[in-house]
């Protein structure tokens, strides 16, 4: 099967090299053609100086990871030649400015693309125009017209002026010339789809979720990787007449989230995994006094302070375990940046029917990517159910009891300043009229039909969320467990290990807890050899699989390195495991490049 | 021609809650809960309109007694949770009722910020100077020598001052009652709902129970109200050092008031020009909102 035109341009160069503007660029070039896009950027926490590798696959079809290779290398810096020039194969690029940058050891059949960017210029001093050059050289190696990198500049710096945008279009009119007589095009060019998509990055995509499913207040701690929700909900707020506040702390961020919740606006906050551990507190409180909030962990490498520029999902159990106590909550793993999108809004239709909080496990990997999206999939009038929720006065003169112990558990929930419905919710154990039962009138029968009431709510969940199902080859050799983000990366390893002739089929976890643990018992039932696949140390789904289904896979594959799993590290995993050739049963793939 | 009905003006004991206090006979919190019922009684208030936030303590209690709507939340963290609440739905008028120690210790963080941001809460801190519910440890306002069950051999740390504290962090309203003086409290509180901003009432409510120094004799002794004294509330300095006394003559009433400043919430461009609370606005946004957003992706 011909996968058509798949290529990864890598972009590396020190933060403040302005290596974000060509990428911007190009990949806006790439969608208007209806290309797909799937980029992660490697970076370090420091704002400038350091190493940071850009890497952008472009793809007919849809491009659910990075990949696997390196096709063409800009390197901004000798630092970025001198780490992954090995990296490229033959017939692969190195785009460089050749007055500063020497290559070295190469593999044969690399095209060493040096551009003497200071007689192409005639500008000694303008650090950017390498970067603007090599645009030029890019377009030439993909065989674009030399307009379509025109308009792309023009987009780009119309905002600055005229004559920002025509000394853009100088230079890159010159790395174009340059490079169309001394290099040698791609044989098949860059090709174009009929229809353009979209870009966005996964944190997009949860604001835009959350904004769909109604979202009129946010509030969030600056924290990487989650800080671009915040950015999105600021840039929008007015527009979309939502509430956006940032706080001082998570703790405060959390409290506030119920204390708005609790009036009737729908309210999200997004945070990582410290700032996680600060809000765990105020998650048990929306549980007891059954307040919906969604509160989304954008995970990276921990613990403590951790990697904070590197993915890991390492924060599986602090999502099951957050705040003290016994009680329902919702914890749901996007797989891509566009479930993460559809996931908010299905979430808060969940919270609002059970009056309970929920945990959205995404992760750099997610949160940070850029990735192309049909725009017609964008679908921002999803259903909007509220559940038993009272804002108006319905002439109603009670009694009014909040906590009132219905057959479903779920009880009306007024919103305050509706008149005859006045009660108090409290983060202490109360009885249904909202009374303390925790200090003066403690109540062992009051305290378990209150128990049992908030947990019945959740009782039919599973008729409203979907089992995950295997998918693949039937009767396959091996099966490929994974959860949250690894689904895309697992399917391309699948289709690695499909062409050599390997039957293999996947069985991806996006729902949590609850667990559909009968569905999964019954779909792994038939699995020859189960492998799991996660992005962390110790195997936290792996336990957690075991825990609620007593099943224990046959083999591992981890990484906790800080960097994303590519698809061939799980195909290499496979093909060890097939092999007997992995000891201690968790087989961990070298990370090649090196950020 | 139509008969108007008017209800029966409400008075302080329609805000009784659904139980009576569990404080121990003598708290100085009854006063403030008489205090605040005859306040928003006195100010035509319906329980429905408000919303009364704690944190947890004794005194963290008081939505319990008190009938509005109420949220009694975790220890330290009634300011955050009331600021939510105010700015999803401002037409609500959010009372903050807790302790020294929810409030200047464990909330300390919120306490500084609520006030830099001016948001339009009354916040009411029945101080007590001592950690009551945990049964008597020392509290971030306890005095110097203060021997608690937590410093057996006196209290080293100096204490906190919450009048300076609220007006050096941006409190547009602060002023300090006693739980021997309910008529100054009412005046107090019906200025702090009044007014549109961050009000802090620092109430010194003695614990009869663990805290033997600073009784109701104590106070009596030594409260001197400033309303006797010619001071004028918009002149910070002065309201800073007479905070700042605390011997045998220590002030009450209102330090200090600010209008000039904005509330949070009257600042919120999305909240220009009289706009519906966010908490009842339609959740659903339209599809040239949506087209717009998609545009800026393409």
């Amino acid at each position: 099967m011909s996968q058509g035109f798949d290529f990864s341009i890598a972009i590396g160069g020190a933060a403040g090299q302005g290596i974000a503007t060509p990428g911007n660029i190009l990949a806006r070039m790439f969608v208007r053609r209806g290309l797909h896009l799937n980029a992660y950027n490697a970076y370090q926490s420091i704002i400038r100086g350091g190493h940071i590798l850009l890497t952008m696959r472009v793809r007919e079809q849809e491009a659910l990871s990075h990949g696997d290779h390196i096709n063409l290398l800009l390197c901004l810096n000798q630092d970025t030649m001198t780490r992954h020039l090995r990296h490229l194969g033959p017939g692969a690029y190195a785009v460089y400015n050749a007055d500063n940058i020497t290559p070295g050891e190469h593999q044969d059949g690399v095209h060493l693309c040096g551009m003497p960017v200071v007689e192409l210029t005639g500008d000694a001093k303008n650090k950017l125009a390498q970067n603007t050059a090599a645009l030029g050289v890019i377009a030439h190696v993909l065989g674009l017209d030399f307009e379509v990198l025109e308009s792309a500049l023009t987009l780009q710096f119309q905002r600055k002026g005229e004559a920002v945008v025509s000394s853009n279009v100088a230079v890159a009119r010159a790395g174009y010339e340059y490079s169309s007589a001394n290099f040698t095009p791609l044989a098949d060019p860059l090709p174009q789809n009929p229809d353009p998509l979209a870009v966005w990055t996964g944190n997009d995509a949860l604001a835009m979720g959350g904004a769909a499913a109604g979202v009129k207040f946010y509030c969030a701690y600056p924290m990487s990787p989650s800080t671009g929700v915040l950015h999105w909900m600021a840039k929008n707020a007015r527009e979309l007449g939502i509430m956006v506040r940032q706080v001082e702390d998570e703790i405060g961020v959390a409290n506030m989230a119920v204390g708005a919740a609790h009036t009737g606006a729908r309210t999200m906050c997004a945070t990582s995994g410290g700032g996680f551990a600060l809000m765990t507190e105020a998650i048990g409180s929306a549980a007891m006094m059954e307040i919906p909030v969604v509160f989304i962990n954008v995970m990276r490498a921990g613990p403590s302070t951790g990697v904070p520029t590197k993915t890991e999902q390492g924060d599986l159990w602090q999502a099951l375990g957050a705040s003290q106590g016994d009680f329902e909550r919702i914890v749901v793993a996007p797989q891509d940046a566009h479930d993460a999108f559809g996931t908010i809004a299905e979430v808060f239709n969940l919270v609002d029917r059970y009056q309970c909080p929920a945990i959205v496990l995404s992760d750099l990997l997610i949160s940070e990517g850029t990735f192309s999206v049909p725009p017609d999939d964008i679908d921002m009038s999803p259903p909007i159910e509220r559940g038993k929720l009272i804002r108006e006065s319905n002439g109603d003169a009670g009694p009014y009891n909040r906590y009132v112990d219905t057959a479903d558990g779920i009880s009306p929930r007024a919103v305050p300043g509706v008149p005859g419905h006045v009660h108090v919710v409290a983060t202490d154990e109360h009885d249904e009229e909202g009374i303390l039962i925790s200090d003066e009138f403690t109540n062992p029968i009051k305290r378990r039909q209150m128990v049992e009431k908030r947990a019945r709510k959740l009782d039919d969940y599973f008729t409203r969320v979907a089992a995950p199902e295997v998918e693949g080859d039937e009767d396959a050799e091996v099966t490929l467990v994974g959860w949250g983000s690894t689904a895309g990366v697992i399917t391309e390893a699948m289709e690695q290990l499909q062409a050599d002739g390997v039957k293999v089929n996947r069985l991806a976890v996006k729902w949590i807890l609850p667990f559909h643990a009968e569905a999964v018992t019954e779909a792994l039932s038939g699995a020859r050899k189960t492998l799991i696949i996660e992005n962390n140390y110790s195997g936290q789904f792996h336990r957690y699989l075991r825990s609620e289904t007593g099943i224990t896979a046959d083999g591992h594959i981890r990484k906790y390195d800080g960097e994303p799993f590519m698809p061939h590290h799980i195909a290499d995993g496979v093909r060890a495991h097939l092999a007997g050739d992995v000891s201690g049963g968790v087989f961990v793939p070298d990370q090649e490049i090196l950020v | 021609m139509t008969i108007e009905l008017r209800e029966k003006p409400l008075t302080a004991k329609d805000f009784k809650g659904k139980v009576d206090p569990d404080w121990c006979p003598g708290c100085g919190d009854f006063a403030l809960l008489r205090a605040t019922q005859m306040s928003v009684a006195e100010l035509g208030l319906s329980p429905h309109q408000i919303v009364c936030v704690s944190g947890i303590g004794c005194s963290s209690n008081f939505p319990g007694y008190f009938n509005s709507y109420g949220m009694h939340t975790l220890h330290g963290r009634a300011l955050a949770v009331a600021t939510g609440v105010k700015m999803a739905n401002q037409t609500l008028t959010v009372l903050v009722t807790g302790g020294d120690g929810d409030g200047y210790g464990i909330g300390g963080n919120h306490f500084t910020h609520t006030a830099r941001r001016n948001v339009d809460l009354t916040y009411l801190v029945m101080n007590n100077q001592i950690y009551g519910l945990t049964t008597g440890q020392v509290s971030p306002s306890s005095s110097v020598g203060m021997k608690t069950k937590s410093t057996p051999f006196g209290n080293i740390e100096r204490p906190v001052n919450p009048i300076t504290s609220a007006i050096m962090n941006g409190a547009t309203y602060v002023g300090r009652g006693f739980s021997g003086n309910i008529k100054q409290l009412v005046r107090l509180i019906k200025g702090a709902i009044e007014h549109p901003g961050f009000a802090v009432i620092d109430v010194f409510s003695p614990c009869v129970t663990f805290n033997r120094d600073n009784t109701y004799d104590f106070f009596r002794q030594r409260v001197a109200p400033l309303e006797d004294e010619g001071h004028d509330p918009s002149d910070w300095k002065s309201a800073c050092e007479r905070a700042m006394e605390w011997d045998d003559r220590i002030y009450t009433g209102l330090f200090y008031q600010d209008q000039a400043v904005q509330s949070l919430h009257a600042l919120e461009p999305i909240l220009d020009g009289g706009a519906p609370p966010v908490s009842h606005v339609p959740e659903a946004i339209t599809q040239e909102q949506r087209d717009r957003i998609v545009r800026r992706m393409m």
